[in-house]
């Protein structure tokens, strides 16, 4: 066996396997990160990044393969084992206790003590200390429920540091930040680089890639399918790799022919489950045969405004219009009955019972309606049929309807709620975070549907954080800020970077005046 | 209407009222620091109940063999370890429905209690009388007027339940311990990604929830009566419960909802035997279903300003 | 419906595999005490099966907890615990006795549905208020509903003590009209088999359907397993989360009632016995479906049944509340189940 000297190397993984029931989430892969880079993993929703840190993090085990730390193999059975080599690693989902404060979430595991009792004064200096090193400020004091997202991830990097992480895996760090946030994350990243750290970056957002790292690995279907430095390489080459062929960035779409105002929402004020509002104030309008996109960073009050609409959470003041009519105060089922539509941002959540059959799935919303149910009883077999026929309509595999709706994959189930939103004939479809976690093959397949549905003269409201399908999808864009619209544009007449500073919380006046 | 002023006047001037508030309290407190060790760490512990009763026969048993109350107590404190103990396994390591699993325990706690009952002392019902564990003589303060009354002569139990509720609040609020139990109850995740062993900590809030309640079991037999009877925790552990949900899964919460139910029953007792009201017989059942009312109009009003554990009954799995 | 499928399903063989081991844990608990657990057994199946009394009284038995497990089994189809089902049932009963008194002049086809909607709607109501404080208060079920047992006990303490008390100062009530007494079918010394037997076997087909081809039990099905899809559906969740304590209130009411008309005539205090804590055992080993809830009720009858026959053998017969605080932890825990089964496969293979 030949010797190889890995002592360059923070990180080797070397033949690393991981099968879930079902799936090989990690066939094979290598991954070598030299001492003191920034490296990403990039690659699709599914392609085994994640699965891949947490195995050097010892969330989870591997089947086969090896692991060196700075040239030493590391037997990494959990993440006290991952701690004690020195590697930290920020979740994309934030691991913090909620009503713990910081500096409680940030010892925690590590608790200075005095005597039997934690010692919180120690604690919080030693937090002041490490804030101010790394250019990290952040109050010690206040509970991690009452910060806002970029705060809580500056929690969960000064976490990582107080346990002295030479190492950092950050999953998605900039999921849930502005354009304005994610560029202060990477000063603080680069100044981690200086310091001596050594960064693994997992992303699917190619241009921040070329911006901060290195190198790149990039993964699909759990394995590696190309090493490259990221001078060496442009976006295309890498989504290549990603996906695997040529994408398709844009949707072909006619102009939209807009009718009349179908909806329309007017100071709006909306609050979230712990009673502070979220939407403040917002008022908008959507046209028969328009898509109006909201632009935003997750946690803008976006959840908030489509719920209000849909009629699932209460409205504090402002009004909703829906065909003429006040439905401010409508029940959810009176909305339906008047041909709205809602495809849900949490499908598992909203949109599907996962423990009924796909034919129940199918009548979500409409059960009652008298095609299907004489009052009292259910009419099964009219459910059956018109279940077959939507199945085959929009290709749900496998086309089996008796088939529960947790055993069908995350495209799949969406197809079952679009097809079922659909086939009620709304004049509007409320549409949030439609692709959130498919493939490209199921993405392209929504996208095109959300499209004819426009061509028929539905006006559609599209939520998404994804600016790219903003932009692809959206007839009118609008940018929402801290539960307010910071303006109005088209895809024509503005640019991502103009969008991104109104989702920063920028007036789009202020920015082209200032242009 | 006159009369009914004067006997509410006559209770509230009674030191008995207020000695009979912290005797009822006692078992209330007790089983109620229980619920907060065992659901701060995320567990749902709907046993408390019967872990309750467990304590009061293991009272019984254990002083009726030796003699000995304070072994009574072991033996009680033992059995609600053990009841706490198949609680965790269930619930931790097997992922059960906690509440189902709290109402097997109920069940399991009856059938032992009454089995036993039936081949230890040979009836149903009740068990002979046997020695409970001496009262706190103060001496000379038993002469105060009115406070010596109340404090005067108090069983080691209320004493006890006190003491549970600062040790809970500092274990809680001031320990590394306290900071991990909190952790795990609310996002176990989080707490798993930093080394700590979430069950572990579980276990130990469950365990820790089987010796108070069976504290507060055991009060009820070897406390003052000296006896055990049938199902004699009666509904006890769901009012601890209830207190804990109003006391907000606080320690102090807790024991200050304990205090008013305690209050509620005690005011009850001593206003049925007031004479002045001259009240039949049968009024004793009106008067006996007041705590229970009081616990649903408490329970419904005070949701939505007290929260739970977030993680509060989810087992959490790995993997 | 295919049989063999039915008997391998999973959930059934955890029902099968927890009975089984309790009653091993019972017998281990026999030889401990000094008894032979194979004479116990034997007694107790001898009580349950050996004489036509027995052979009645067990489905004497098992008609009111066919009812509660199906009251506690559609409340599990809410995702609702209803602990409850014991003030149901007393609740019920109360009403169906005192209705009961009042129809003496009217014919038996008038009187008996009387005191049959009357014990309903009273387990109805009783169960609703929980569901209710469920609903828009947020209290959670198991604490309100063991809340209400006990002053539903207290009520019927006071009444029965009271205003609606028989004759000679006995904590009973009056006798029922003759006209809304259920009639024996047939009848062995002092055992008579009562008609109510119909009324549980009516109440399974009942909940069958309603559960299965209805929009209501769609509905409710529906926020049992997701609430929030469920409010997205257009479904009130506080109407199903009432509507369901209520169906689930209606059944236990009837088993009072079916006792008070076929079994005492009247309304007496330990009439409700341990029926709603019985209904959670079987509703948990019948794993919520009817057919699997009406066989669980006669399992749990015969258990009950045959241990007077027990007790005279010298087991006490509070062991069956043993069995079924082991029965449901095993339920509960169904994973120690298949751990063992796993672990046995496991070995198998090597």
């Amino acid at each position: 066996m030949e010797k190889v000297d890995y002592s360059k190397y923070a990180v080797v993984m070397k033949g690393i396997t991981k099968r879930f029931p079902g799936v090989l989430a990690n066939d094979h892969v290598d991954l070598f990160v030299k001492k003191g880079e920034i490296h990403a993993i990039v690659g699709e929703n599914g392609a085994g990044k994640t699965t891949l840190m947490s195995q050097l993090y010892g969330l989870i085990r591997p089947d086969e393969g090896k692991i060196y730390i700075n040239g030493v193999e590391k037997q990494i059975r959990n993440p006290n084992d991952a701690i004690e080599a020195k590697i930290g690693m920020v979740h994309q989902h934030f691991m913090l206790v909620d009503r713990l404060s910081v500096v409680e979430n940030i010892v925690l595991g590590q608790e200075p003590v005095k005597g039997p009792f934690f010692d919180l004064g120690r604690a919080r200096k030693e937090i002041r200390e490490l804030s101010k090193k790394f250019g990290l400020l952040v109050d010690p004091d206040a509970i991690i429920e009452d910060l806002p997202v970029g705060m809580q991830q500056r929690v969960e990097i000064i976490k990582v540091l107080y346990r002295g992480a030479e190492i950092l895996i950050l999953d998605e760090p900039t999921a849930v930040l502005t354009p304005q946030e994610t560029n202060e994350l990477f000063e603080i990243l680069k100044n981690l680089q200086k310091q001596g750290r050594t960064i693994i970056l997992i992303t699917h957002k190619l241009n921040e890639v070329m911006a901060i790292t290195e190198s790149v690995t990039v993964m699909r279907l759990g394995k590696v399918t190309g090493v490259v430095k990221t001078a060496e390489t442009n976006p295309n080459q890498l989504a290549n790799m990603m996906v695997g062929r040529e994408v398709l960035l844009t949707v072909e779409k006619e102009k939209a022919h807009p009718g009349e105002e179908i909806l329309q929402v007017k100071n709006l004020v909306v609050k979230e489950n712990r009673g502070i509002e979220a939407v403040k104030g917002l008022s908008l309008s959507v046209k028969k045969g328009e898509i109006v996109g909201i632009a935003g960073v997750a946690g803008n009050g976006q959840t908030e405004l489509t719920e209000a609409i849909t009629g699932l959470r209460r409205v504090e003041s402002g009004k909703i219009i829906f065909k003429g009519e006040d439905i401010t105060n409508y029940s959810p089922k009176r909305r339906r009955e008047m041909g709205m539509g809602h495809i849900p941002e949490d499908r598992l959540k909203h949109g599907l019972i996962k423990l009924f059959p796909v034919y129940y799935n199918f009548i979500l919303g409409e059960h009652d309606n008298s095609k299907f149910s004489d009052g009292i009883f259910l009419k099964i077999e009219e459910i059956k049929r018109f279940s077959e026929e939507l199945v085959k309509r929009f290709d749900v595999r496998p086309p089996k309807i008796d088939l529960l709706g947790m055993n069908l994959s995350g495209g799949n189930q969406q197809k079952v709620i679009v097809a079922r939103e659909i086939a009620f004939n709304p004049m509007l479809m409320v549409v949030s975070q439609p692709t959130r976690g498919l493939d490209v093959g199921a993405i392209e397949f929504i996208h095109k549907t959300l499209i004819s549905m426009r061509d028929k003269g539905i006006g559609i409201l599209l939520v998404s954080m994804e600016l790219e399908e903003i932009f692809s999808l959206s007839d009118r864009i609008l940018a929402i800020y801290e539960g307010r619209i910071m303006g109005e544009t088209t895809p024509d007449k503005t640019t991502p970077e103009e969008v991104g500073l109104m989702m920063a919380g920028h007036k789009l006046e202020d920015i082209r005046q200032e242009a | 209407m006159n009369e009914w002023i004067q006997a509410i006047l006559n209770v509230f001037t009674n030191p008995t009222f207020y000695k009979s508030t912290l005797t009822q309290s006692t078992p209330l407190i007790l089983a109620a620091m229980g619920g907060v060790f065992s659901e701060t760490t995320g567990v749902t512990n709907i046993a408390l109940e019967g872990i309750m009763l467990m304590g009061a026969f293991g009272g019984v048993m254990g002083s009726y063999f030796t003699g000995n109350p304070w072994y009574g107590l072991a033996l009680g404190t033992f059995f609600g370890l053990a009841m706490a103990a198949l609680h965790a396994w269930a619930s931790i390591k097997y992922g059960a429905d906690q509440i189902i699993s709290g109402t097997a325990l109920i069940l399991l706690a009856q059938g032992i209690t009454g089995f036993a009952l039936v081949e230890l002392f040979g009836q149903p019902g009740s068990t002979d009388l046997v020695r409970s564990i001496p009262l706190v003589d103060l001496g000379s303060f038993k002469d105060v007027p009115f406070f010596g009354q109340i404090f005067g002569n108090l069983s080691p139990f209320v004493y006890m339940a006190f003491a549970s509720v600062i040790f809970g609040w500092i274990l809680i609020y001031k320990t590394k311990l306290g900071l991990r139990m909190r952790s795990v109850g609310n996002n176990p995740e989080a707490a798993d990604t930093l080394g700590i062993n979430v069950y572990n900590v579980r276990y130990f809030g469950v365990i820790m929830s089987g010796l108070f309640a069976a504290l507060g079991g055991a009060y009820l037999s070897i406390g003052e009566l000296g006896q055990f009877t049938t199902n004699m925790t009666n509904g006890r552990g769901f009012i601890a419960l209830a207190a804990m949900i109003i006391g907000n899964w606080n320690p102090v919460g807790a024991m200050s909802a304990s205090l008013l139910f305690g209050g509620a029953t005690a005011f009850n007792n001593q206003l049925q035997s007031q004479s002045v009201l001259n009240l039949s017989t049968n009024t004793q059942y009106i008067f006996g279903m007041i705590p229970y009312i009081i616990t649903l109009i408490v329970v419904a009003g005070f949701i939505g300003k007290s929260r739970a554990p977030s993680a509060d009954g989810i087992p959490y799995i790995k993997e | 419906m295919n049989i063999k499928k039915y008997l391998l399903n999973e959930k059934v063989i955890i029902s099968l595999f927890s009975v089984l081991i309790s009653l091993v844990i019972a017998a281990i608990v026999m030889i401990v005490i000094g008894k032979n657990p194979l004479v116990a057994y034997a007694a107790l199946f001898y009580g349950a099966f050996g004489t036509k009394e027995a052979i009645i009284d067990n489905i004497m038995k098992a008609s009111p907890l066919i009812l509660t497990g199906l009251a506690v089994g559609f409340g599990f189809r809410a995702g609702l615990f209803n602990i409850g089902a014991n003030g149901q049932v007393i609740i019920g009963a109360l009403l169906s006795a005192y209705v009961g008194t009042l129809v003496g002049a009217y014919p038996f086809f008038l009187s008996i549905p009387l005191v049959m909607i009357a014990g309903m709607l009273g387990g109805a109501a009783w169960a609703a208020i929980a569901g209710w404080l469920k609903a828009y208060r947020g209290a959670h079920e198991v604490i309100t509903t063991i809340m209400l047992n006990y002053v539903a006990t207290f009520i019927a303490n006071y009444v029965v003590n009271g205003p609606f008390q028989a004759p000679g100062g006995v904590p009973k009530s009056p006798s029922i009209a003759y006209s809304a007494q259920f009639p024996n079918i047939m009848s062995v010394g002092a055992t008579s088999l009562s008609t109510i037997i119909f009324v549980s076997l009516a109440a399974i087909v009942v909940i069958y359907v309603i559960i299965q081809r209805t929009t209501i039990g769609y509905e409710v099905k529906a926020v049992g397993f997701n609430p929030y899809a469920a409010e997205y559906g257009g479904i009130s969740i506080g109407k199903n989360v009432v509507l369901a304590m209520a169906i689930s209130g209606a059944l236990a009411g009837l088993a009072g009632t079916t006792q008070v008309v076929g079994v005492y005539g009247r309304y007496f205090g330990a009439l409700s016995g341990s029926m709603g804590f019985d209904g959670i055992t079987i509703a948990l080993i019948g794993q919520n479906d009817p057919i699997g809830i009406a066989l669980a009720a006669f399992l749990i009858s015969s258990i009950r049944t045959g241990s007077n026959q027990m007790q005279i053998a010298g087991v006490p017969k509070d062991l069956v509340v043993i069995i079924q605080g082991i029965i449901i932890f095993l339920v509960a825990a169904n994973r120690i189940i298949k751990t063992i089964r796993i672990r046995k496969r496991k070995e198998a293979e090597a």
